[in-house]
Parts: structure tokens; sequence; C-alpha cells
């Protein structure tokens, strides 16, 4: 089995699984249990300031979005930081680091943008011996309306100056966790790394409302009758997330600052997949609240299994694998032409591919009286929606020709070299450039 | 005290009130809503789908099941009705492996079809529960039209024309409504006193009058229906059952397996009505199982069910075989009934071994003999009591694909017209259709 020993900014966990900062990690119990199941980290649940706690709603706190047979999809939440008294966390915390010494251990910090307010809780985080911070500029809902969280994360002037005070005041590695709900995602990551931080974790929850109760038109989670945007995670924002991590991972600006992915990783391929964007480790909230915190066993399995399998033998063998393979879409191969092709032996004869083709598409699928689907290389873009609806995975493929065929569709001969729209006749810039 | 399995003759009372009621209970139980649920998001929505080529009513299945989907289990219904509007015992009774659900295209992918049958009952059952009837009468037209026979041709006939603004009379010969969905069909498939009560919820429709005790033949003649209105369908079924040609059928426990199963569907209390300890039903099709089936749940030791063919030329779906050997039925094949033995009621059954190539059936000679102190015939049912005058095909009253037959002003559906197979939705769809065209020639 592939060894999933990790080193992020120097700090070793025994595999890249950590445990995000969330209601999983708000407290001792929880997380010995986490490491005792196998986690190789955990980012503690966001401390605030000394002083009263936070208070939270008394109603529900999640909504959900579910798939067939109530999977669960998406799961935005309400909840605020930590509600639990400052001085608890950090026993707690020094506690748990010092039984655990191989796991990693981040502390999640959110503090009002005053350099007094960071300095007063650095020392204090810092004497817990945990191996790092992180620093929550994420949080889309309730913290934000009161100049914390994604307020921060929205502003790069913000992020810059408090992780320059976290640098100077904590000795120790500075992680930016960053908020999706923005333009651009490289600004925020730019200025954190201008700021001097050791890594960006990504993505935080996006804003967002799950539901509508129908009844009485209240939005979901409803507080008597009303509601509030909560932040979004699980499985649905696993692609916003990946090409969040992608564009920090390709910027020029930002290339090789260490990345720790988060959003919507549920298995050990999703870990493989965001890791083959560029982070050294991933963190899991939603799967763990949806199936327990055993549920890391398959991630380790799993992703171990297929290092074997691609004769990896550690996990930075194949850390931002895919970065490269990340482009602009004006430099994608234009003579790249594939054609759709279905296998008849597999079909089960639905006819959502030529519904899909048909009506939404490029009419490029025939339907005989024996229903019998067959594509028109003729009429074929190679758009891949009938592989997208295809109820049988593998049954549609998409097949690249070869240089020396005549596309049916256009009459013209494949070409093997690459040509991309920034030399395509098409393109007005193109020919300003002659 | 049960008398049990062993008691000897034909006896009742052979299992506990207890175990009868748990026998006889719903073959498919209804979904809860979460299962509901699971089994709709398995459907792929096809485009074209087979399963409504398949079914002989032409529901609208991948749009009903999506209605459930979504939440709205009456509107499914709506749907399934517009179409069927016996879809309830349909939902039931519908040979499902052999029609939508062998179509559906979840079975030629992994073998497991979505379960058409069940989601349809879960549809029809929750609109059905609410008491209220989703359709309403046209103007009144002022047209009167005769049915005659209440099964589920007529009814699906009767319904129709009534919704189009007609006036209907349905003459029935029995004392109930239903037809076969009341007198045949296992027990078990529509428990609760279902056929009757979808009688009654079909009827709120109003503009349907049902005459008892009236039948052709008993008072009632075509020529009379006829001059007294302006149209008439005929849905009488199949009055008579095929003799077995067997020596020794007269004698005493021999019987056929449609008034036993009648007999069981009408029984108040199943402790009371009599079934052997050895039982043989002569047959393949789906009333041979139903009965055998019936008996063995009754408390028979022994039920076979001997049929003169191959099991590939079984009239029984692979489902319904299944289904009879799981609850203890022995199924022979190529055998054929040559005697009945007893002195004055029935001791054993002689049955040849026969060779069925090439369609037509051998004896070989050989012959085997099964203890049998019941035989039930389920040979096949036969016309019976048509009107002359009426021109037939084979032994069936010959009509049109719009359910015309030869007299003019008269249609006829269901399983005494010719033209698709005997199954319940076979008949309403064949009942629905001639409304249709009643329908189109009234308004003409």
């Amino acid at each position: 089995m592939a060894d999933l020993k990790t080193n992020f900014l120097g700090i070793e966990s025994p595999n890249p699984f950590w445990l995000a900062s969330a209601p999983p990690t708000d407290k001792e119990y929880n997380v010995r249990r986490a490491f005792e199941a196998g986690w190789g980290g955990v980012v503690w649940k966001t401390l605030g300031s000394e002083g009263p706690p936070v208070v939270n709603v008394n109603g529900p706190r999640y909504g959900a979005i579910y798939g067939a047979d109530r999977r669960l999809l998406g799961l935005n939440n309400i909840e605020l930081i930590t509600d639990r008294p400052l001085e608890t966390n950090l026993e707690e915390i020094a506690r748990v680091k010092a039984d655990y010494p191989d796991r990693a251990v981040i502390v999640s910090i959110m503090v009002p943008c005053e350099e007094a307010e960071w300095k007063a809780i650095l020392p204090r985080v810092a004497e817990t011996g945990a191996d790092g911070i992180e620093l929550n500029f994420g949080c889309p809902h309730g913290m934000s309306e009161r100049g914390m969280g994604a307020a921060v994360g929205q502003v790069p002037e913000y992020i810059e100056m408090v992780t320059r005070w976290c640098k100077t005041h904590y000795d120790k590695p500075v992680i930016v966790k960053l908020t999706p709900n923005i333009t651009d995602i490289r600004y925020p990551a730019r200025a954190a790394k201008n700021g001097g931080a050791d890594a960006v974790s990504l993505i935080n929850t996006i804003s967002s409302i799950t539901s509508v109760n129908l009844d009485n038109f209240s939005p979901e989670p409803s507080i008597d009758g009303k509601g509030s945007h909560g932040g979004y995670c699980g499985p649905a924002v696993k692609p916003i997330a990946m090409n969040m991590v992608a564009e920090i991972s390709r910027d020029p600006e930002t290339q090789g600052l260490p990345i720790s992915g988060i959003g919507g990783v549920t298995t050990w391929r999703d870990a493989a997949e965001f890791m083959s964007l560029g982070c050294g480790t991933v963190q899991v909230c939603t799967a763990a609240m949806t199936y327990g915190f055993r549920v890391v066993e398959e991630m380790k399995s799993g992703l171990s299994q297929w290092m074997d399998e691609k004769g990896y033998t550690s996990v930075s063998d194949f850390v931002g694998r895919a970065v490269p393979n990340v482009t602009d879409w004006q430099y994608l191969n234009l003579n790249y032409i594939a054609k759709a092709k279905i296998d008849q032996d597999q079909c089960i004869k639905c006819g959502r591919c030529y519904a899909a083709c048909e009506d939404t598409s490029h009419q490029a699928i025939s339907m005989s009286e024996e229903r019998v689907f067959e594509v028109m290389d003729d009429e074929c873009v190679a758009c891949n929606l009938c592989v997208d609806v295809c109820p049988i995975e593998g049954c549609i493929s998409m097949v690249p020709m070869q240089p020396g065929e005549t596309d049916p569709r256009t009459g013209k001969v494949v070409q093997a070299d690459y040509a991309n729209w920034t030399t395509h006749p098409n393109n007005p810039m193109a020919r300003a450039a002659e | 005290m049960a008398q049990g399995q062993m008691a000897p003759g034909i006896v009742a009372g052979r299992l506990s009130s207890d175990e009868l009621a748990a026998n006889f209970d719903d073959l498919h139980p209804a979904y809860a809503p979460h299962e509901a649920a699971v089994a709709a998001d398995r459907c792929y929505f096809c485009y074209d789908a087979p399963c409504q080529t398949a079914c002989p009513t032409e529901i609208d299945i991948p749009l009903f099941i999506r209605q459930i989907q979504t939440g709205h289990p009456e509107a499914a219904a709506r749907t399934i009705l517009e179409q069927n509007i016996l879809g309830g015992m349909c939902a039931r009774v519908c040979p499902t492996e052999t029609l939508c659900e062998e179509a559906c295209v979840r079975e030629a992918a992994e073998g497991k079809p979505v379960e058409i049958g069940r989601l349809q009952r879960y549809a029809t059952d929750t609109l059905m529960a609410r008491g209220v009837h989703p359709f309403t009468r046209a103007a009144s037209t002022g047209k009167r039209v005769a049915v005659v026979g209440a099964g589920p041709a007529g009814l699906a006939c009767a319904h129709r024309l009534a919704m189009l603004g007609h006036d209907v009379v349905i003459h029935e010969a029995r004392p109930k409504a239903g037809g076969l969905n009341e007198f045949g069909i296992a027990a078990y498939k529509a428990t609760g006193g279902f056929a009757g009560a979808e009688v009654d919820w079909l009827l709120q429709i109003g503009g349907i009058t049902v005459e008892q005790g009236s039948a052709l033949g008993q008072g009632l003649t075509l020529d009379a229906l006829r001059a007294d209105y302006d149209a008439v369908f005929l849905s009488i079924g199949l009055a008579g059952v095929n003799a077995l040609r067997a020596a020794g059928e007269d004698k005493d426990g021999v019987r056929d397996a449609v008034d036993f199963i009648a007999e069981l569907r009408q029984a108040g209390d199943l402790s009371a009505l009599p079934v052997g300890r050895n039982v043989v039903v002569i047959g393949g099709g789906m009333t041979a199982i139903d009965a055998a089936v019936q008996s063995k749940l009754l408390g028979a030791e022994n039920v076979t069910v001997a049929y003169r063919r191959s099991r590939a030329e079984m009239g029984a779906s692979g489902f319904e075989q299944d289904l009879a050997a799981s609850k203890g039925v022995r199924l022979m094949f190529n055998v054929m009934p040559v005697a009945v033995h007893g002195n004055g009621a029935a001791v054993e059954i002689e049955l040849e071994y026969t060779t069925s190539a090439g369609g037509s059936v051998t004896g070989t000679g050989e012959t085997i003999r099964l203890a049998a102190d019941q035989v039930f015939k389920a040979i096949g049912q036969t016309l019976e009591g048509a009107p002359e005058g009426l021109e037939l095909d084979g032994r069936k009253i010959k009509v049109d694909g719009a359910g015309r037959t030869s007299v003019p002003g008269v249609w006829a559906g269901g399983d005494c017209a010719s033209g698709g197979e005997d199954l319940t939705v076979t008949a309403v769809a064949e009942g629905r259709d001639a409304a249709m065209d009643i329908h189109a020639q009234l308004s003409a």
C-alpha cells in the first residue's frame, strides 16, 4: 500500500485527509474520535475573541439539496463560529495536540479587523502547541454582517493586512482560507501571498438559499418563518471549488503557493482530483457529516490503491500533475475533432441521447422503428451531451478522428498539427496581428 | 381447531383464521411514500417510452412516474386514469412482467425494471383514498347507450360515454358489478374489497345506471336494446367453460376453476371454504395458477398444475409460475388428463405424458396417477349466449379496430370480442375505444 504521509508547510500528517473547520472539529471529544478513526489532521472550528461567545440560532442551522434516494448532494448552514468560551477551546486544543503529536492540528481564527485583536489571540493559540493557524476569511453568513469572515475575504487589501499582522505576531504557518463569493479568486489569493501567507485553503462555503417553503414562503432553513442565506457545501460545490483551486495553481503570481483543497470531497477520487490540481492536502466536512468519521477509511484505502496502480509512492508524485493541462479556451486545439459513437451492444434503447440531441443540440442522432439510435457523423459536433445524459456508463464514447480522415460534417481533412483560436482566420484579433 | 393439511377429502377450515389472513394478504403491499420516491427515481424518462408502447391502454408512464417523483401522486393518478379508468385494478392484476415492465429499459440494462405496476397503484390509491372522482361529465347529449356486462370493458366504455355526456344503462347478470375483477382473479391481488370500491368510485362520474339480474337471454334481447337505445356495447365475457373430455369428468370433486375462484372471492369467511387435500388443476393459464395457488393457501397438502404443453408454451407468465412454485405448487408439463378415478367421488387422476413439439399435442401412451380428491378445470372459457345475427371471428364476436360488430349500432369489447389478449387492461382499452367511436357516431 502506498504511503499517504503528507508534509504540508512542514506540518506532517499520516495522510492528506484533514477535517475542515466546522462542527465536527468544535471540541475535544469529536477531534479525539476523529483521530482514532484515522483522520490525518483537523482544522479546529473557528475561535473568536475573548469575551462572551457568539450565540447561534435555536432553530434549524442546515438546509439540503437531495439527489435520488435522498442522497445528500448539497448542504448549507447558518451556524456561526464556535459558541464555546475561548479558554475552553484553547485548553482542549493543547490536550489533543499533546496526545496526538503525529496529527496536524490547525486552529481557525476569526477576530475583528484590528491588529490588537489578532495580537491578543495569537500568542494564546501558539501556547497550545498547534501546528499552525487558518484565517477564516470565508464564512459568508452572520459573521460577515459584523465585518468578519467573507467581509474580509472580499477585500484583498484587508486580506493582505491581516495576514501580515499574523505573520508578525505568530511564528508558525499561516493558512488563509478564501471565500468563493467573489468574482475572481486570483485577487484574494495574491493578496494572501503578498501578506506573507504560507498557504491558502479554499473554498469556504457559497452564499445560498437551498429551498423555499411553498406553504409559508420562508427560505430554508427557516427560523420562525424567516431565512437568511447560508453557506453552501458538499458534493454539489466541488466543480466550483476545483476551478478556483486551478486558477490559483496556474496564476503566475501565485504559482507554487501551497493549497489545502476544500469543497465536496467525498471519496478518494475527489481528493486525488483536488490534489492533481495543486492541493497538498484536502479538507472534508460534509462527507463526515453525512456518513460519520469512518468514511475516511475508504478515502485512505482508495487513494492508496490508486497510487499503487499508478506507481506513485508518495502523494507529492501527483500533486499538481493536472495543473499544466488547465489552460485558457483560446489555447484549446481546434484541430482536434471527435465524433460520438454509440455501442449498440450496451445500448438499452432509452432514447435519452436522441431526445437530448434532437430537442436541444444538433439533430445528429437518428432513431429507427426498432429503436436503434445511431450518430450521424455529418451532423455531430461532438458536444458530449449524449454521453452526459446516457444512463449507461461507457455506452457512448467520443472517438477522436485521425489526421488524414475527412470530417463528414465540414468536408475538411483532419489536420495533425495543433491550431488554436489565436491563429484562427475567423479571429479578428488574429487578423489584426498579421 | 384447524383441520390441517392432512385431513382427507374436501373439507373446510384446514388452516386457522390467522394463517388464512396472512396467506391471503396483499401480494404486493402498497408503497410507503419514500419507497415510491425511490422507485420513481429509477425511471429514465425514456423518449417514446417502450413501456408506454407496451401498455394496451397506452398510459403515459414516464409522465406519471415523474409526477410521483415531484410529489404529486394525485396528478399521476389523473394521467393514468385518463387512459385507463380501471388503473387501480390494472396496477394490481396486470401481468406487468410481460407488458410495461418487460419493455422497461432497466429490464434490459440490469434485469430489474422500474416497478411500474406498484407505482401506478401508489398513485391511484392515493387519489382514490381522497374519495373524490377526478373527472366531470360534459353537458348531456340526450343520447342513451346500453352496455351489456359490467366487467372491465363494460365499465370502461360506460365511464367514457358518461363523461362525454351520454346516459348509460349497464345490464349485468350477476348481483355485483365488476365482472372478473369481482368474481375472477386471485384474492391476494385485490384485497380489501378493492374491486367493489373501484366500481363505486367509477360510478361517481354520474349518468350510469346498473341494472342487476339483467342479461341477454333472460328477458333481454339485442333487438329490443337496439330499439330502446341509441347504441349498444356488448361486453358479456366468456361464460362457457371447456370440457376436459376425460373419463370420469362427472365425478364429485371435479369442478370449474372459475367457479371456485368466484366462490372464494365472494366468501365472507375463508375458513368455511372447503378445499381438497390433494388438488390437481388442469390447465396452463392465469386461471389455473390462481386456482392452484389459492388451493394451497387454503391449506391443501398437495397441489399440482397439470399442463398438456411445455413450460415455454404456458400461458401463465414466468412470474406467475414462480409465484406458484414459491407457494409450494407443483408444476407438471406435457401431461394431459385421460381419466378421473374414484367411486362416485374423485380419488385419483390419470395423466398421460405428451409431446407438444410443432404445436400439436400427442400422447406418448405412458401414464401417471396422482392422488386427487379435487380436480379443477381451467382449460379456457368460451363465448356463450352471444345474440344471434352477430358475425363471429373464430369463437368470438367479430369486431373491427373501433369495436364495431357486423350489426350497425352494436359494438363489442373485452374477452367476448375478437382481437387482443384476454386481459383486464385490454378489455379497458377496448371499452374506452369503442366508447370514443360510439361518441363519434352519435355526435355526427
